[in-house]
């Protein structure tokens, strides 16, 4: 059986664009088939809006990526259709160890909160997020919906117009022209979209070799998440090890910063380090073995007029917490309905601009998290040492101490404080979390998921009030189960929520006008006040 | 918002500055600074406040660089 990863899943084709006289013209177009130009693809398509997708090869992803995926990618993949695919390959755990040194510090149980379609977060190898994305775009298109996806189709040189980006598109047949309205970069973390217009990425880079090792074993592992600090198989630094599907693991391997990088890559030298980190009976195979530096840095803005950045061109993160691709289809999340309500007209192009507030301050709450979990994994003064150790000291017998044990946080959605797309929170005593610009958290409904109900537009979701008539909106109504009462009711007897397409909260009240709905409707639209 | 309290709060401050020291008798310099940050780990989760902490932390850093004009 060939792996899933090495097959030519979308293959150079001959396009009749490539024969046209003069450049075709395409609404919207993105660069890079990785996770989050897929996403972004889907969601267009899903809201008819023509997309083209460029990539320079025919395959998914390979080698050492992304594992570990969150409770919100999950629910956005649920709305892009392909959730339940990701989550019945994907694996789930709740059980996580820490050990320091020779011995375990503790153990936590992530038991997940109640009512929620989706679990906190599944392991599921990047290549399996991939096909299923490419299978959902070529589904979409066999009915008819306006996406395509050209393999082997590098973009080389973007020239940004005020009225359009003119592209040339290099194939094995020879270059071609193309003419978008938008341009969306989602070619990875070294963009060269973004390189070619010359805009900086800066940040930090952490002087610090992580070696990646995926293997499969046969032995009963259990599914669990083990990382260690100063383990005896890898002195003074950390290590971690995770379940995939398929019986394999991922293993990661702090290197430290002067090593010599092709010692450290020899098959002989990375399989006995795995030996003596699995313990001598257990027998495996090495499917990737990489060497990683990691950074944590971002554009200082994503949008430059009809150029739009999303995913790793846009922000990197270390993978402590699996920020990455968790935050980039959430980059796709927010961007997709904003481009659909402007390519179609009704909306202002500054709505975009919002994107860029709203994302970027995401890409601020990533890169704090991620930079302060890799600060703790890998303390870079004597000092950070010294206060590392004194929290696993302490946190073998205190309790206290365990909050300290910085091994990662998991990615969570940002809430949008701040938004010009935000009307002024109008509900007293009601729950923060839900407080406008927040991600409206799932909840069970008499029949199903809240969040599958609501869908990918504008809603209204009314809570013990009759929502306003003729306001043109879909609304919901769902019999009050302690799940709404706690997220969305809080002490308010009654609730009307005005819910944006990607499932964020716009405004709320007691109950509203069919004018303050309007208004609440058109500022989250973009339009002035 | 609890402020960090800024004027003497002990009954008995030679007693706390003893077992402070007490603490420390016989360690390395090494040991000491691990004494201490776990010291501070403890005592900041009793407090429990980030405002009155960081308070503190800047009240210390201060301290050490108005000793050092006074060089
Ligand atoms: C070891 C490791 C572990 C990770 N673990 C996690 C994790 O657990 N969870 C998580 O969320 N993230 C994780 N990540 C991060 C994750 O892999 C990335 O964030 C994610 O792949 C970003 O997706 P993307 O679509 O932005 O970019 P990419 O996946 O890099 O895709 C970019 C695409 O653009 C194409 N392209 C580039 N240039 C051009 C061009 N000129 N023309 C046409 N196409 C082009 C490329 O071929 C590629 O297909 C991890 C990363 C690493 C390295």
């Amino acid at each position: 059986m060939t792996s899933p990863f090495a097959q030519d899943l979308y293959p150079y084709k001959r396009h009749p664009d490539q024969d046209a006289s003069r450049a075709a013209h395409h609404p919207v177009t993105i660069v890079g088939a990785g996770p989050v130009g897929l996403a972004l693809a889907i969601d267009l398509a899903q809201r008819n809006i023509p997309t083209l997708v460029l990539d320079d090869n025919s395959r998914v992803s390979t080698g050492s990526r992304a594992i570990c995926f969150a409770k919100r990618t999950l629910e956005i993949a649920d709305r892009l259709g392909v959730g339940e695919a990701l989550v019945s390959k994907g694996v789930q755990w709740n059980l996580g160890k820490v050990f320091s040194g020779e011995r375990k510090v503790y153990e936590f149980n992530l038991a997940p909160e109640d009512g929620h379609k989706n679990p906190a977060f599944i392991n599921l190898q990047q290549y399996y997020l991939e096909i299923a994305l490419v299978g959902r775009l070529r589904a979409l298109q066999a009915e008819g919906a306006p996406v395509d996806l050209r393999g082997e189709n590098r973009v080389s040189t973007p020239v940004a117009h005020a009225d359009h980006v003119a592209l040339t598109v290099e194939t094995p047949d020879g270059f071609y022209s193309l003419k978008t309205d938008w341009l969306i970069a989602c070619d990875g973390a070294n963009s060269p979209i973004r390189n070619r217009m010359g805009l900086n990425f800066k940040g930090r880079v952490f002087e610090d070799n992580f070696l990646i090792a995926d293997v499969t074993m046969q032995a009963d592992f259990p599914t669990e998440r083990w990382f260690w600090f100063d383990p005896p198989f890898n002195p003074g630094q950390s290590a971690l090890l995770h379940k995939q599907p398929d019986g394999v693991w991922r293993i990661d391997l702090q290197l430290g910063w002067d090593i010599d990088r092709e010692a450290e890559m020899d098959p002989e030298r990375v399989r006995d380090r795995v030996a003596q980190m699995l313990g001598p009976d257990v027998a495996f195979d090495l499917e990737w073995v990489s060497i990683y530096t990691f950074q944590c840095r971002r554009m200082e803005r994503l949008r430059h007029g009809r150029v739009l950045f999303a995913g790793d061109a846009a922000h990197q993160v270390s993978p402590f917490g699996a920020r990455g691709a968790n935050s980039g289809l959430q980059d796709a999340d927010n961007l997709g309905w904003k481009l659909a309500a402007v390519v179609e007209g009704g909306a202002p192009e500054n709505l975009l601009d919002s994107y860029d507030f709203e994302r970027a301050q995401a890409a601020d709450e990533n890169l704090l998290n991620s930079t302060r979990s890799t600060d703790f994994i890998t303390p870079k003064s004597q000092i950070s040492h010294v206060f590392r150790d004194a929290v696993l000291d302490l946190a073998k017998n205190h309790a206290f101490a365990r909050p300290f044990v910085n091994s990662g946080r998991l990615s969570q959605p940002t809430t949008y404080d701040g938004s010009c797309l935000n009307t002024v929170d109008g509900l007293p005593g009601a729950p923060p979390r839900t407080r406008p610009g927040a991600p409206c958290p799932d909840a069970r409904l008499e029949d199903g998921y809240l969040l599958d109900a609501l869908g990918h537009r504008f809603f209204l979701l009314a809570l013990n009030c009759d929502p306003p008539a003729a306001t043109g909106l879909p609304h919901l109504s769902p019999q009050i189960t302690d799940d709404i009462r706690s997220r969305y009711l809080g002490s308010a007897s009654s609730a009307l929520y005005l819910i944006r397409p990607d499932q964020h909260v716009a405004a709320r009240w007691p109950s509203a006008t069919v004018q303050a709905v309007k208004n609440a409707l058109s500022c989250a639209k973009g339009h002035p006040p | 918002m609890t402020h960090l309290i800024q004027t003497p709060n002990l009954p008995d401050a030679d007693a706390v500055y003893a077992d402070v020291l007490a603490a420390h008798e016989g360690q390395t310099l090494e040991e000491s600074a691990a004494l201490n940050a776990r010291l501070i780990l403890i005592l900041a989760n009793h407090i429990g406040e980030a405002d009155v902490i960081r308070e503190a932390l800047e009240m210390a850093k201060k301290s050490v660089s108005a000793d050092n004009r006074a060089k």
